[in-house]
């Protein structure tokens, strides 16, 4: 019912994503070999409705949506939310304040 | 496994002599695992690979140790493409373990511990109680724009789950939400009791993320799929975003957190389903 990307596209999707992974070796992981042997398996052969085929399509797009969701959250995350709260000079800075100096530093006036 | 136990417990050493002093003391060792927010873990193994065990079952192997759960049992999936997903998992991560990427061994860990202890009726009926308040049954009286959005992309789903399952929901804008009839209820309690315990845990996941018995019921059905059912569960929040703007650190955030989520519990309820088929083909061979 769902209209999804073609296999095909899915497929290297799922690859690019072992491949930001894995990096160039991703080729000898256990992944890709599954992934590869289930895209072949369940290729169309003839005009039979098969019902396994858009079990295993949809499937394959879920993993490539938790793949690349996973990889997007993961990069926000470490930009935005990985480095704890700021100082309060950071903080001041953002609005473009500074935050007062003494001229004399602590303790000056005695 | 076991080193790196003793590693994460040398860096808490008045708790460690205190668990060594007092045997009694085991179960707070438990709960120091399970906390895993506050201290970060290095990635303590090179290799990840998956053996086939007793029962058929699939084990996840870290370098030589076998990966257990962290309530101490054996981590056993039942199907290849499961070990294979959680493998990944475990390969992905880089200098330190970072859990809150692992959406799949954290639904195994789940399903293998139930920390719960709670059984199938009690999961159904947490499950169902999101049916009483459902997101897309909520409907907004003004602004305009929205209450049409909401007619528009909300209605499609409610009339194709009550044609698909035969059943009466219906929408409702007061805020005591729409009155669901017992049968519908029922329907869908015997629907869900034909699941077993492992795709039960991740309909549950999926349902408590996207706050929609609806929604979830009509991703596992593949009538929509991941990025559909999310959108369809944030649209008052994407309303907004069109409106005033969208901020990348929290809307785009939250947005990928729950689709990384969805899609992960999707994946389980239909790896944990269908495992007998899975089996099948590989037979054929």
């Amino acid at each position: 019912m769902a209209a999804l990307p073609s296999p095909l596209r899915v497929c290297r999707g799922i690859l690019k994503e072992l491949r930001a992974i894995q990096g160039p070796s991703y080729k000898q992981s256990l992944a890709y070999s599954y992934v590869m042997d289930q895209f072949r398996r369940n290729k169309i052969t003839g005009e039979r409705y098969c019902r396994a085929q858009q079990e295993a399509h949809h499937a394959s797009h879920t993993y490539l949506c938790l793949l690349a969701s996973t990889r997007n959250h993961l990069a926000l995350h470490n930009l935005y939310h990985s480095k704890g709260e700021r100082s309060p000079d950071e903080v001041a800075g953002l609005v473009g304040l500074k935050l007062p100096t003494q001229p004399g530093g602590k303790g000056w006036e005695k | 496994m076991f080193r790196s136990i003793i590693r994460l417990e040398n860096q808490f050493k008045s708790v460690i002599s205190l668990c060594k002093a007092c045997p009694r003391h085991q179960h707070s060792r438990c709960a120091l695992k399970y906390s895993t927010a506050s201290t970060e873990r290095k990635r303590f193994y090179e290799d990840v690979s998956i053996s086939q065990g007793e029962g058929g079952l699939y084990e996840i192997n870290l370098d030589r140790r076998k990966l257990k759960t962290p309530g101490g049992k054996l981590f056993m999936v039942p199907n290849e493409a499961l070990a294979i997903a959680v493998a990944t998992e475990w390969d992905a991560q880089r200098d330190t373990l970072k859990f809150f990427t692992m959406h799949l061994t954290t639904l195994c860990n789940t399903a293998l511990d139930n920390p719960t202890q709670r059984d199938k009726d009690q999961m159904i009926n947490a499950a169902l109680k999101f049916l009483e308040t459902d997101t897309i049954c909520y409907r907004v009286e003004e602004p305009p724009g929205l209450v049409e959005l909401q007619r528009n992309e909300w209605d499609p789903v409610l009339r194709w789950i009550e044609n698909r399952y035969d059943v009466a929901i219906g929408s409702s804008s007061s805020i005591l939400g729409p009155d669901i009839p017992e049968e519908t209820k029922e329907t869908f309690r015997q629907h869900l009791s034909s699941y077993n315990l492992w795709s039960l845990t991740g309909l549950e996941f999926v349902i408590t993320q996207l706050k929609s018995v609806v929604l979830s019921l009509g991703m596992i059905d593949r009538h929509l799929s991941v990025e559909q059912a999310v959108l369809l569960s944030r649209l008052e929040e994407e309303y907004q975003i069109r409106r005033w703007g969208n901020v990348e650190w929290a809307h785009d955030y939250d947005m990928y957190e729950l689709r990384a989520r969805t899609a992960a519990g999707a994946l389980f309820v239909q790896l944990s389903s269908e495992s007998s088929t899975v089996k099948q083909k590989l037979m054929q061979d």
